[in-house]
């Protein structure tokens, strides 16, 4: 697909995890809680109560702030964005509008045509509303039920520019932002519904569309594709894209216009008369930020000898680069093919995370390979073998179990020799064949002999054995 | 030690909404002092309306700030008074329950909003109230009535609990039949609340003290000029000379932003409103709506039939005022003049320690008298003032006209309420 005129800009929230909400002292750990159990009379907005900031959520932005090389504003403050929804109590949501905690920032993501750095146009902390439940549809359901349990979670809004190219863009900065917060340990992305994003997106000299409703990392690359290659249609057609908000229906992989009047708000923002403004500016020179993901990857090439494309995918994630961390004390190389070659795709087959994978288990396998005990192949199988465990719920067995369980320490001296004499003797026409000159049969007696050892052979050293043997049988004859 | 009293008042001005008929109470500063309390302030297990149907049947699950003060300094909570819909009138007319009548002439109204509190306390059926000031809501009551009405330096009383109006206007205030009481209800509920942002740590800790010597009071021609009944005025300037007697000097100055000041206060106290008051849906909160309509449908009927004229008024001059488009012309042009009154105050108060004047315009109305809303709202010009600068002032009774009580207020700088109650009560102490 050419790019060259596709212009996307993105709008995220992220849920910030600190310990308690944005203006109460109720917990934002309720995800496996009955609804409405985390609430109090300023989360629930009951007449009468007010909010209290929570430092802690500014510190934490603030983080964010500076990750994004933002600069802080002098002063900032809160205002009401008002709106009616069943989930929102209060009829207003506290968030920032003209005065944000922080603007013009960057982060830098690998794009189409190298690294590039993608401009922030603004980051301010808001309150997430409660939650709806509809029973049925929304126009047509019986009902609908609510839970506040998280309403006045914090949130973020990061807005970039429209900086962004393509869709794969887009998907790559998400990833460079959840590693970046995961560093920051600001953000939880393993929570569900705690990273939403709006993208705007056009085609040059055609109608900004803003899709709403996209909340999950492949989702964003789903919903741009889909929405370039409709936007490029209704222009084929002659038509005239028109400037509107779209949902994205996950399930579908669509994006529909939603002709819902509610789009169409004007908000009434005014600043919120029960919080004092903010002047957190100073605070910026005492954040002391951890090592971050590109300074990571830097280092992991330093120290471990990672190529480029093994350490941006090991740094891509802060538990990923520790889990291999732990790892590259058996062996750096092998840690780094292994873990970045094999285990993520095993992983992602399976829809896990890196936490599915025991380390002192994976430790032992690298320890396998490394004393050369077991061919990659075998290795695979472990690997496969200890996730299905983990899959059916069961203690996942120590790989050296499972070479002797299964017989799969490599096979070599005698035993081989004696395999391969068989497997000679026993194909005379594919030897005959390979003396004559046809390469190829060279490979079917190789395959030959690692059926009859299921694979413990290593290839190389089994090419050579049988080259041996074959060139014994001319030089006897 | 937990002890009861029997509260059984012959309401015949209907100052209450609710009454609490067997009150118990601890020991404390104020043990046994019968204390009513406005029926916008949040009292857990008992019915908090605002005086509207809105509301009705909702029982708040916490107390205000001020109540968990109150029960314990050993207050007697006896009721809730009634009020002007959610603060919103000036004569307790607007209130869903029916109006309070006037204790000193039952054909006329006690001024608004906190009417009930006013009422209550004038009839004797208790000795103190909790009101709340906005553009004027303690103060007009107090003198309508004949008591003393202290609005607070803003930030000094925590608003938590306190069922916002104009969140950047209003303070909870002690309501007395004299300074002495006042002051010492005031004591009780001064300080700071960290579940109140924008409250102060400026505890209260005085005993009124009656001396003005030396004492520069001015009296700023605006408050005395048109749209004042002379009779106030005058009334008003003898009251003045009482406090000269007694050692004060008082300067003729000017207010110039007093012309602006009016407008501004109904532009920010709509806007503020308007936002509020959107989570009353009739669903949350009072009986239950129609399930078979949708949300919308559903609510906008409700909240068509569930507030009351005069709020459904300021709801929509609030939502205009906030309007994209409008916004500059009607909110932040509010905040200027805004900034005007404080800067005049701040002038004021460079040359002058005290500001006096009458604090309504006009003796009590007949009820009904008002009956056009612009009407109404011109006689809160003296009182919007102190709201807007958030400064303190206090409503004292001083004479009457056509034997209905007349009102003088004291304004102080910030954070002097201290001062303001120690020239109402030199004045309460010369005028005996």
């Amino acid at each position: 697909m050419e790019h060259d005129d596709v212009i996307i800009g993105l709008e995220i929230h992220c849920q910030l995890n600190t310990r308690s909400k944005l203006f109460c002292g109720c917990s934002t750990d309720f995800r496996d809680d009955e609804p409405n159990t985390h609430t109090c009379p300023v989360c629930l907005g009951l007449p009468g109560s007010m909010p209290v900031l929570n430092k802690k959520v500014i510190e934490f932005a603030m983080r964010v702030a500076k990750a994004l090389n933002c600069s802080v504003l002098k002063e900032c403050d809160f205002s009401r964005k008002n709106y009616f929804y069943p989930d929102l109590n209060k009829a207003y949501q506290i968030t920032q509008y003209d005065r944000p905690l922080a603007e013009w920032g960057k982060l830098m993501i690998e794009g189409e045509d190298g690294e590039r750095d993608i401009r922030i146009t603004r980051i301010h902390v808001e309150e997430d509303p409660g939650r709806s439940v509809h029973m049925g549809t929304t126009d047509r359901g019986k009902y609908t039920l609510i839970d506040y349990n998280r309403a006045g979670v914090p949130l973020i809004e990061i807005v970039t520019e429209p900086d962004l190219k393509s869709p794969k863009e887009a998907r790559r900065f998400l990833n460079k932002l959840r590693a970046t917060l995961e560093y920051l340990n600001v953000f939880d992305s393993e929570k569900e519904g705690s990273l939403r994003v709006d993208a705007n997106i056009s085609l040059k000299g055609s109608g900004r569309v803003e899709v709403k409703n996209i909340s999950s990392y492949k989702g964003v690359e789903k919903a741009l594709t889909f929405e370039i290659t409709r936007q490029r249609n209704v222009i084929r057609r002659g038509q005239v894209v028109a400037r509107e908000t779209r949902h994205f229906v996950e399930a579908r992989g669509i994006t529909t216009s939603s002709r819902s009047k509610e789009e169409e708000n004007d908000y009434r923002y005014f600043p919120e008369p029960d919080l004092m403004p903010m002047q957190v500016s100073d605070w910026v020179e005492g954040i002391v930020l951890p090592e971050l993901p590109d300074a990571r990857r830097e280092r992991f090439m330093q120290q471990y000898g990672c190529s480029l494309e093994h350490a941006r995918t090991l740094t891509g994630g802060l538990k990923l680069a520790e889990f291999y961390e732990q790892v590259a004390k058996a062996d750096p190389d092998l840690a780094a093919t292994w873990t970045a070659d094999y285990l993520l795709g095993e992983l992602n087959y399976r829809d896990f995370s890196i936490d599915a994978m025991p380390i002192v288990h994976f430790m032992e396998l690298i320890g396998l390979l490394k004393a050369d005990t077991i061919t990659d192949k075998s290795g695979v199988e472990i690997l496969r073998i200890i996730l299905d465990q983990v899959k059916n719920g069961e203690k996942p067995e120590m790989p050296a179990s499972i070479v002797n369980r299964l017989g799969l320490a490599k096979t070599g001296g005698d035993e081989i020799t004696d395999m391969v004499r068989a497997v000679i003797a026993e194909n005379p026409q594919p030897v005959a064949d390979y003396h004559a000159g046809k390469g190829p049969a060279l490979n079917f007696l190789v395959g030959q002999v690692m059926k009859k050892c299921r694979g413990r052979a290593d290839p190389g050293h089994l090419n050579a054995l049988l080259r041996e043997e074959l060139g014994k049988m001319q030089d006897g004859a | 030690m937990a002890k009861t009293l029997t509260f059984t008042p012959d309401d015949k001005v209907h100052a209450f909404i609710t009454t609490i008929p067997e009150v118990s109470y601890e020991d404390g500063p104020l043990s046994g002092v019968t204390v009513a309390i406005k029926d916008n302030i949040s009292t857990r297990g008992i019915e908090t309306t605002c005086a509207s149907q809105i509301l009705k049947g909702y029982i708040p699950p916490y107390d205000a700030h001020v109540v968990t003060l109150l029960k314990s300094a050993g207050a007697a909570i006896v009721g809730k008074t009634n009020m002007d819909e959610f603060g919103m009138g000036t004569t307790t007319e607007n209130s869903s329950f029916g109006p309070t009548l006037n204790p000193c002439d039952p054909g006329r109204v006690p001024g608004g909003s906190s009417g009930g509190s006013a009422a209550a306390v004038a009839a004797g059926y208790c000795d103190m109230a909790l009101g709340s000031d906005t553009g004027g809501s303690i103060r007009c009551p107090a003198a309508f009535c004949g008591i003393v009405g202290l609005k607070p330096t803003y930030g000094r009383v925590s608003r938590y609990g306190l069922i916002a109006y104009a969140n950047s206007l209003e303070q909870i205030g002690p309501m007395a039949k004299d300074v002495t009481g006042v002051s010492r209800l005031f004591s009780v509920i001064a300080g700071h609340d960290k579940r109140d942002s924008t409250s102060v740590d400026r505890p209260y800790i005085h005993t009124p003290n009656p001396s003005v010597k030396g004492l520069r009071i001015g009296l700023p021609e605006e408050f005395f000029g048109k749209g004042v009944d002379p009779k106030v005025a005058d009334t008003v300037k003898k009251a003045v000379s009482v406090l000269e007697q007694a050692g004060a000097e008082a300067v003729p100055c000017s207010m110039p932003s007093m012309s602006h000041a009016l407008a501004a206060y109904y532009v920010i106290c709509t806007s503020e409103a308007s936002s509020n008051l959107a989570r009353f849906d009739g669903i949350r909160y009072g009986p239950g709506g129609d399930l078979r309509k949708s949300w919308h449908e559903e609510f906008s009927d409700r909240r068509q039939e569930r507030f009351g004229k005069e709020v459904r008024r300021r709801i929509i001059l609030g939502t205009f005022s906030l309007a994209a488009g409008y916004f500059g012309r009607y909110y932040q042009k509010a905040q200027t003049a805004r900034q005007m009154v404080r800067d005049d105050f701040a002038r004021l108060f460079g040359e002058v320690d005290m500001i006096a004047g009458p604090t309504m315009p006009s003796i009590a109305f007949k009820l009904r008298e008002k009956s056009d809303p612009l009407q109404m709202y011109l006689s809160d010009i003296l009182t919007v003032p102190a709201n807007l600068a958030g400064v303190p002032a206090i409503s004292v009774p001083c004479g009457q006209v056509e034997g209905m009580p007349v009102g003088l207020q004291l304004i102080g700088r910030h954070f002097e309420d201290e001062k303001v109650i120690d020239t109402a009560f030199a004045y309460e102490q010369g005028a005996v």
